[in-house]
């Protein structure tokens, strides 16, 4: 089973009346404990509208974009210009994993997703029990802990993009030091209504430099 | 351990099997212990099974799982070859594997390596771990001995290799590992698979190079008492 955490926040830029979401996930993918794979892509964009973000099983993952293309695909099939926004995926997602919790034959993961309609910013999330919810910003894992009381003190209505990047990748820098199965490498997407961007994977720098670190134990040898 | 589970347990590859592309294709090995508890139930075992002419899969795990997963696979991209009229991507071949990983998670226990060359998209490799995750992969390592190598690979990949830097690569590294996983051990088995086709390689076991705290191997005592020196040890 490969544990993952995810981390995603949802703000709007002051000047614009669009909705400008801001969410990041590392690239990593653990077995038990070992660091397995370094370059997996843990956000993907669905439809015109949305963006789901996972950490848990990746090959449940995997299959939940299987169901969610064959979702867009009917709804494509209609051709009537309507099209599932991120309020009907979350619903839909939501289904199907209380469903599978109720057979006892849960999908692994821990789901965020999130996106911008017609200028209405949604940002939800849904356990592999099927418990579900919105607010203005989601985490999984060890970033429900470390990252959303950064959150609740730091996030505003008024934020800019680039304020949200700066406070996202605060937290994603106290999970780096603190969450054993995360990585030094992360991406971040942007979601408006005019589309969405998800950057490539990059590295943050960290501190190390304390004089406290630099040797810890002087005042209590033998203790950690 | 006792004797019963010796007997009786099921075959299972410790293994140590690798995938890896270079510019042109890409090269599998496996090393060819099979052990049933603490037995080797065969030291010769062929870990890199064809599914068709141009891709291959390293098996390791359940020895059952993963023969019978190869054995459904094979069926299918003969039937698929056949209606496609040419010869199946690397990507579909994995994909079956995938599937029949994924659908039967509860069940099976092996872990898969797929590699081959096809037209489209040159040499590819897909690791497909328990549980039936699909991830393609520029080099894949699997089975109990991959343990041991994740570091030697963080230090020895680079891309663009040739056939013969990729190749030496794959033999060292499941020669390390045999050298430290007790579930590993034998022969090296390489396959390499590229726009001319499919070569076999055997690298046995006292033809690896020797690592820390191997000795060279003799044929008796005798032979060391009897050479001129160096002389035995006087405390």
């Amino acid at each position: 089973m490969h544990a993952l955490h995810l981390f995603i926040f949802t703000r709007r830029p002051r000047p614009s009346s669009s909705h400008v979401f801001c969410w990041k996930s590392d690239v990593s993918s653990s077995y038990g404990s070992t660091l397995r794979y370094k370059n997996v892509e843990r956000m993907k964009p669905i439809g015109k509208h949305s963006l789901l973000g996972a950490s848990g099983e990746i090959s449940d993952f995997q299959e939940i974009l299987r169901y969610l293309d064959e979702l867009i695909l009917y709804d494509n099939m209609w051709d009537d210009g309507n099209s599932l926004g991120p309020k009907e995926v979350h619903n839909y997602l939501t289904r199907v994993m209380y469903n599978r919790r109720n057979k006892f034959n849960p999908l692994w993961n821990s789901l965020v997703l999130g996106g911008v309609k017609n200028g209405q910013k949604y940002l939800g999330t849904v356990s592999m029990i099927g418990v579900n919810f919105e607010d203005n910003h989601v985490a999984t894992g060890f970033g429900n802990h470390l990252a959303r009381p950064i959150l609740r003190q730091e996030w505003h209505e008024n934020l800019s993009f680039e304020d949200g990047v700066r406070l996202l990748e605060k937290c994603m820098r106290v999970l780096l030091y603190r969450d054993r199965s995360a990585i030094n490498k992360l991406q971040i997407a942007k979601i408006t209504e005019e589309g969405m961007t998800i950057s490539q994977p990059y590295s943050l720098k960290t501190y190390w430099e304390f004089s406290a670190f630099e040797n810890p134990t002087q005042g209590a040898v033998g203790s950690w | 351990m006792d004797l019963n589970m010796h007997l009786n347990a099921p075959h299972s590859m410790g293994t140590t099997i690798i995938g890896v592309t270079y510019n042109g294709g890409v090269v599998l090995g496996a090393d060819s212990r099979t052990s049933t508890g603490m037995y080797v139930a065969n030291r010769a075992s062929d870990k890199i099974t064809q599914l068709t002419d141009n891709v291959y899969v390293c098996r390791s795990g359940s020895a059952a799982d993963s023969q019978v997963v190869s054995d459904y696979v094979r069926y299918f991209l003969h039937q698929h070859t056949i209606q496609l009229g040419q010869p199946a991507t690397v990507k579909v071949a994995a994909y079956l594997v995938r599937l029949l990983s994924y659908n039967n998670k509860n069940i099976l226990e092996t872990g898969l390596i797929v590699g081959g060359w096809d037209k489209y998209e040159g040499g590819k490799i897909y690791g497909i771990p328990l549980g039936g995750t699909l991830i393609e992969q520029p080099f894949a390592i699997g089975g109990s001995g991959s343990s041991y190598l994740y570091g030697f690979f963080d230090q020895a990949w680079k891309e663009g290799m040739t056939k013969d830097e990729a190749e030496q690569l794959v033999v060292k590294a499941v020669s390390l590992a045999i050298a430290r996983d007790g579930a590993s051990g034998g022969v090296v088995c390489t396959v390499v698979i590229n726009l001319e086709g499919v070569t076999r390689n055997f690298y046995p076991g006292d033809k690896l190079q020797l690592w820390h705290e191997e000795l060279e191997p003799q044929n008796s005592l005798l032979d060391i008492l009897n050479s001129p020196s160096p002389e035995p040890m006087n405390i």
